[in-house]
């Protein structure tokens, strides 16, 4: 395996995986509207992850289609962070994701259009935008719940507190990353993620959250005990009825 | 929890006037703005976005259709059609 094909599987799982949760909410959020926005924005992560994992496929030569990649890897064969695979939660919990996944995608692609890599700053010029849109839904909602009502500020409260120790994932760097001088070491990102995510949490009312331990694993394929139902439910239709189409 | 009504105003492009296109539920004007941007621009269908609350629209009358509108039903003088166009007058 290159270095290359692992770090385009890395990214492309986090925004399969992510986009995966975020369809859950069709037809479940709160309100029509949200339905629709979270549906937008899970279909942006899913336009990020075809893209990433195609080029996966390429880069690694054996004859892999994004849908290969998708549908017949298992668990331990998925490099996408945990924070990724976590389950919904209430709503409070799924901004709290957003805003971080999101604010932590902005970062990272804004960084890697500068690589020398053409297809990740193609995916990286493509998303910018859409993630900027994800990150700014999040912030209105984060604001809202957490300046809200008793209930609501306890229940953001609640979300950002629950997801803080699998935040740390995000900006651990290894050598793939300081080897491949295409790719973006996540650990240059994390100072000014904590700054504009903290500027939301206090503006919100929240208390910034702590925690001493930090979850790891997701990027060697180690995954919660979320993942097997996740993928269970994402692949059962392509493995029950292999190379079907409509 | 009723949140308030919205009525949403897109224009399609730059030089026509915004067009009212439907309406939706959000806690604010602005959460209404971004609820409008997914909901009804998500096909590309405009450059521009007005919210207004609902409420705050004053509106005509069914019970008022009457004397609102029918007294310019027989007064064909308000339409220019009284007028001899002379002739090789173009793009009128």
């Amino acid at each position: 395996m290159t270095d290359l094909f692992v770090y385009s599987l890395r990214l492309g799982d986090d925004a399969l995986i992510s986009a995966q949760r975020t369809a859950e909410w069709i037809a479940a959020a709160p309100q029509l509207e949200e339905d629709v926005a979270l549906g937008n924005i899970g279909l942006d992560q899913l336009g990020q992850a075809r893209t990433l994992l195609q080029y996966a496929g390429t880069v690694e030569g054996a004859g892999r289609s994004e849908d290969d990649l998708a549908y017949f890897r298992d668990e331990r064969e998925f490099l996408n962070l945990q924070l990724c695979e976590l389950p919904n939660g209430d709503f409070a919990h799924a901004m709290a994701r957003l805003l971080y996944f999101a604010t932590y995608q902005q970062l990272l692609y804004e960084e890697l259009l500068k690589s020398s890599d053409e297809m990740l700053s193609g995916v990286a010029g493509k998303a910018v935008k859409e993630v900027a849109y994800h990150v700014d839904h999040a912030t209105q909602w984060v604001l809202r719940l957490g300046d809200g009502t008793e209930e609501s500020h306890q229940r953001m409260q609640a979300g950002l507190d629950a997801l803080w120790p699998y935040t740390a994932e995000m900006f651990s760097s290894d050598e793939l990353v300081q080897r491949l001088d295409v790719a973006v070491d996540p650990s240059t990102l994390q100072d000014e993620w904590t700054r504009r995510v903290t500027a939301v949490i206090d503006e919100s009312t929240c208390g910034r959250p702590e925690s001493s331990y930090q979850h790891s694993g997701g990027r060697e394929g180690r995954h919660t005990e979320h993942m097997g139902y996740l993928l269970a439910e994402l692949q059962h239709v392509a493995r029950s009825h292999p190379g079907a189409t409509w | 929890m009723i949140e308030p009504l919205w009525e949403i105003f897109v224009r399609s492009r730059r030089g026509l006037s915004h067009t009212h296109v439907g309406s939706l539920h959000a806690p604010d004007a602005t959460m209404a703005l971004r609820n409008a941007r997914d909901v009804y621009t998500r096909r590309q269908e405009g450059v521009s976005i007005w919210v207004v609350r609902a409420s705050d629209i004053t509106a005509s009358s069914p019970d008022e259709k009457d004397e609102f509108f029918d007294p310019a039903g027989d007064k064909v003088y308000r339409h220019p059609t009284f007028y001899q166009v002379p002739e090789g007058v173009e793009h009128l």
